[in-house]
């Protein structure tokens, strides 16, 4: 018998290579790849095209995400208002794309346990922050997050320009050898709680007062 | 769907796309043998020698379902957007955009019925309040409490004491605009014993317990630091957001070491801005539930 179409391929294993890599990447070809050629994905505007204030992480807000990361905050609370109602009235504007782009893993996460935290920004004062954190019963007797008492300690800071040098090459945004240069300065003596305070007041603040 | 940099991604997606379902289908048809009577028929493909693998028809069950899901496939991108720039307007920004313009039809009324009646008047109203404890409930709680009764650092609503006054348009303007509440530390003014000596004295204007000799050298140093924003009987200023001392209000509390610890290092102090994010119709509702809960306490 003549020798089959299966045979052939099973027989090339370079050919059955790139025939599987085909295959399994259809549906990243067309549900990825064109991504990264839109405009409200890869730049800080909305889906209307609007502007949007969206700045990258400043030096304390960075070592605020890392600790946000640190302690598991994604495992509990998502950052990203889904266009509903029932979530818009709540936590204000829905999320747009536009918004994480200086996000370097993004935390979206998958579970709410507690509230959402993308509009948390301005949201409470510093001080509630503070109090919150420390021990959430201080101010809200019904709360079953955990309390972070050793936030409040010195902020490890020294790697903070090796940290910006790696959004540098992963990142959209590129912090320049200034920004780099001045980082050591204004991360110097910050705790834990100070840093992930700036990092959560300045959450989803570019449209937080848009209805 | 609405932006791509160039045309070109719009085609890219359609034509894969076009190109994956007719592929699916092809792969289908191709393969639509019919099992015929007698013996199956062997593949034509042997491995180790002697192992060969029937050639049966592919179950019918199977088969369907395949079918089922090209038929989806193309019913889907028939009906939402998916398929280039094709039903770009069924996205969910219009779904969401229709539901909230059916909540405004809805509540919409509501909410202006209450907007045009007086603040005591809508504190009286029963609907009202029950709206405004479940906005209460969502936006407020978490710093008031959720029986508004507050915490450390956070005012009780409930007491009918007013660090920026308790007027029905002056809650309404806390709400709106925000306050940022600013007690200068006077520490190093005042040193370690003068403290002590002010601390008694502001204990002794609520009646509490008190060393009265330091309350008595308390009392000029109160003169000369204090006065200026908690006035002279201490009895505070509500436009600047200074507390009456005079109340058994305490906002961070009256023992004597939180006392002194709040005059050494000051204290700050905000209520944050609601008008942009609730806007005016619901302020106005839980400016009229806060004031219900103060209007029995004179």
């Amino acid at each position: 018998m003549a020798q089959s179409k299966h045979e052939k391929i099973e027989k090339n294993v370079f050919l059955m290579i790139v025939l599987t890599l085909l295959t399994v990447s259809v549906g990243g070809l067309v549900e990825i790849v064109p991504l990264f050629f839109q405009q409200t994905t890869t730049s800080p505007v909305d889906y209307k095209g609007n502007q949007l204030n969206v700045k990258p992480y400043d030096p304390v807000r960075l070592v605020g995400r890392d600790i946000y990361v640190r302690e598991g905050c994604y495992n509990c609370h998502s950052q990203m208002i889904r266009p509903f109602r029932a979530e818009t009235e709540r936590y204000g504007h829905y999320s747009v794309a536009g918004e994480y782009i200086y996000d370097h893993p993004f935390q979206w996460g998958s579970k709410r346990t507690g509230p959402d935290l993308a509009r948390v920004g301005g949201r409470y004062s510093d001080e509630w922050q503070r109090v919150h954190l420390i021990n959430p019963r201080d101010v809200v007797p019904e709360s079953n997050m955990p309390a972070f008492p050793w936030l409040d300690r010195p902020a490890k800071v020294s790697d903070i320009q090796d940290k910006m040098r790696a959004l540098n090459k992963v990142g959209l945004h590129k912090y320049s050898d200034e920004e780099i240069a001045a980082a050591p300065a204004a991360v110097e003596g910050i705790t834990e709680l100070d840093a992930v305070v700036a990092y959560l007041q300045g959450m989803g603040t570019a449209l937080q007062n848009v209805r | 769907m609405a932006d791509f940099i160039s045309g070109f991604w719009n085609m890219y997606v359609m034509v894969l796309v076009a190109l994956s379902i007719a592929f699916c289908v092809f792969v289908l048809v191709s393969n639509m043998t019919k099992r015929e009577p007698g013996e199956a028929k062997l593949h034509g493909h042997v491995w180790d020698e002697t192992l060969a693998e029937y050639n049966n028809p592919l179950p019918r069950w199977w088969l369907y379902l395949f079918w089922i899901t090209i038929f989806f496939a193309i019913a889907y991108l028939a009906i939402y957007p998916g398929f280039g720039r094709v039903n770009a307007e069924r996205g969910q920004h219009t779904q969401y955009y229709a539901e909230m313009k059916a909540a405004d039809e809805k509540y919409g009324p509501i909410f202006a019925k209450y907007e045009n009646m007086d603040l005591m008047a809508v504190a009286a109203d029963p609907e009202a309040n029950a709206m405004g404890q479940r906005m209460f409930l969502t936006y407020c709680a978490q710093c008031h409490g959720s029986a508004a009764t507050g915490a450390k650092g956070f005012p009780n609503l409930t007491d009918n004491e007013w660090s920026w006054g308790g007027e029905p348009e002056t809650i309404k303007t806390t709400i709106l605009g925000g306050r940022m509440g600013v007690m200068p530390p006077f520490g190093p003014a005042l040193g370690a014993e003068g403290t002590k000596d002010v601390a008694n004295y502001v204990r002794s204007l609520s009646g509490l317990a008190h060393d009265s000799l330091r309350a008595q050298r308390g009392k000029e140093a109160f003169d000369q630091n204090c006065v200026a924003c908690h006035g002279a009987d201490g009895k505070g200023n509500q436009m600047l957001g200074a507390v009456d001392l005079t109340n058994n209000a305490w906002l961070y509390g009256s023992s004597e070491a939180t006392i002194i610890e709040t005059i050494t290092n000051g204290r700050q102090n905000q209520m944050p801005a609601f008008k942009d994010f609730l806007g005016e119709a619901k302020v106005h509702i839980l400016a009229a539930y806060v004031l219900s809960l103060n209007k029995d306490k004179k």
